[in-house]
């Protein structure tokens, strides 16, 4: 009985080390290669290194695409880690943690996207869960791979490739009837805004994101250099105290790492979830199964 | 007369910027706007309160993209074009 609970709490250190492992590989990368920024310096993600590919030019290695991946391996130790030594009965905190979120994504999905959709809750659940930590990593000092294009724009591609899905279930004719709505000549301008949709999502999330840490940037360099006007002159360790730059950056951080990061990831999974099931013709699609079945309950009725 | 080209490239690359960010009157207008009707709304039935701050900050994000579409264009200028202009002028130029 000692030795299992000993293994348990073994996986248990094993599991959160894995968790934060990750995010300490991040901050010593970070700390080896990345060179440090002077004054205003709003530069986009560091390339570590270009592999050389034999089609279609090179592909650069940028900090985006491992702190991506660091973040990836953070959420599913974490995942690991909650969902260790369920139990059917009773079960530890952790369990009502990973219960509850899983719950809370349940609801949300049905009631946003109804009955047909309840197995997009796990995509949804995912979508949340990446964006939101993406975002979230600035609070350790990485660069935070929601505020490249490249990955939100690769969200929204996905989340396009959905909706165009789900609005061909009921076949491609009825999907581009579906442009002639409401009259037939605004079908341009129905396809502009069916592309409209993924460029939106990205810029939205990107641009948020992005803002963020710019007016940080700025705010920043901006206390600095009030910081050295006005009590520069002072001697000793006084004069290089970073007097200015206590407290307002923080209340800073708060909102738009904090609150803007969990917002656009809410905002993302919102507005994926309302695409998706807004764009599928689900009545037409209902009508159509039942024709189906009435066609298949005739030829089964004649072949008797 | 190089150097006069560059700084008419930076300097109109830094107004067109400026100008760009005008858009940022219309979502704060407009998310005002949302966020005081929303007040009345919570004041008027109290116990709506989850479901219109969720729709509320839905509505925000959606007004807020006209703002985000001017922000992109202007750090783009800021940060991208500068840049590119400077290389086809010393193309041009040979």
């Amino acid at each position: 009985m000692k030795q299992k609970k000993g293994r348990f709490a073994a996986i248990d250190a094993l599991l959160l080390m894995g968790v934060a492992m990750p995010l300490l590989a991040g901050i010593a990368l970070k700390v080896l290669f990345v060179p440090a920024a002077e004054g205003i310096e709003i530069t986009g993600a560091y390339i570590f290194f270009t592999l050389k590919m034999p089609v279609g030019g090179d592909l650069p290695i940028t900090e985006t695409q491992v702190n991506s991946w660091l973040v990836i391996m953070s959420i599913f130790f974490l995942c690991l880690y909650l969902t260790h030594g369920l139990k059917a009965e009773g079960g530890s905190r952790r369990q009502h943690l990973a219960e509850w979120i899983v719950e809370q994504t349940d609801t949300l999905v049905m009631e946003n996207m109804g009955e047909y959709f309840k197995g997009f809750s796990p995509f949804i659940g995912a979508v949340l869960g990446l964006s939101a930590f993406s975002s979230l990593v600035t609070l350790v000092g990485l660069y935070p791979p929601t505020s490249d294009i490249n990955v939100t724009a690769g969200w929204a591609i996905m989340v396009f490739f959905l909706i165009t899905y789900y609005k061909m279930k009921c076949g491609p004719l009825h999907y581009l009837k579906s442009f002639g709505e409401p009259v037939a000549f605004l079908a341009p301008l129905n396809v502009i805004s069916e592309f409209a949709t993924p460029v939106s999502m990205a810029f939205r999330h990107y641009g948020n994101i992005l803002s963020g840490t710019v007016i940080s940037v700025l705010v920043g360099t901006a206390l600095q250099g009030l910081t050295s006007l006005l009590l520069g002159r002072l001697p000793g360790i006084l004069g290089q105290f970073p007097f200015f730059q206590i407290g307002l950056p923080a209340v800073l951080s708060v909102y738009f790492d904090l609150f803007s990061g969990c917002l656009q990831a809410f905002i993302f999974a919102m507005l994926t979830m309302l695409y998706v099931s807004g764009g599928f013709p689900e009545e037409d699609y209902r009508k159509k199964q039942e024709r189906k079945k009435n066609k298949n309950r005739k030829h089964s009725a004649v072949n008797a | 007369m190089l150097e006069l080209a560059i700084g008419i490239i930076l300097g109109c690359c830094a107004l067109g910027a400026g100008t760009a960010m005008i858009a940022g009157i219309g979502p704060g207008i407009g998310e005002g706007n949302a966020v005081a009707k929303a007040c009345e709304a919570i004041g008027r039935q109290p116990e709506s309160r989850g479901s219109v701050t969720t729709t509320m900050l839905m509505g925000c994000a959606v007004a807020e993209t006209t703002g985000l579409y001017a922000l992109v264009i202007a750090i783009l200028l800021i940060f991208v074009a500068p840049g590119y202009l400077v290389n086809i002028l010393m193309r041009t130029i040979g």
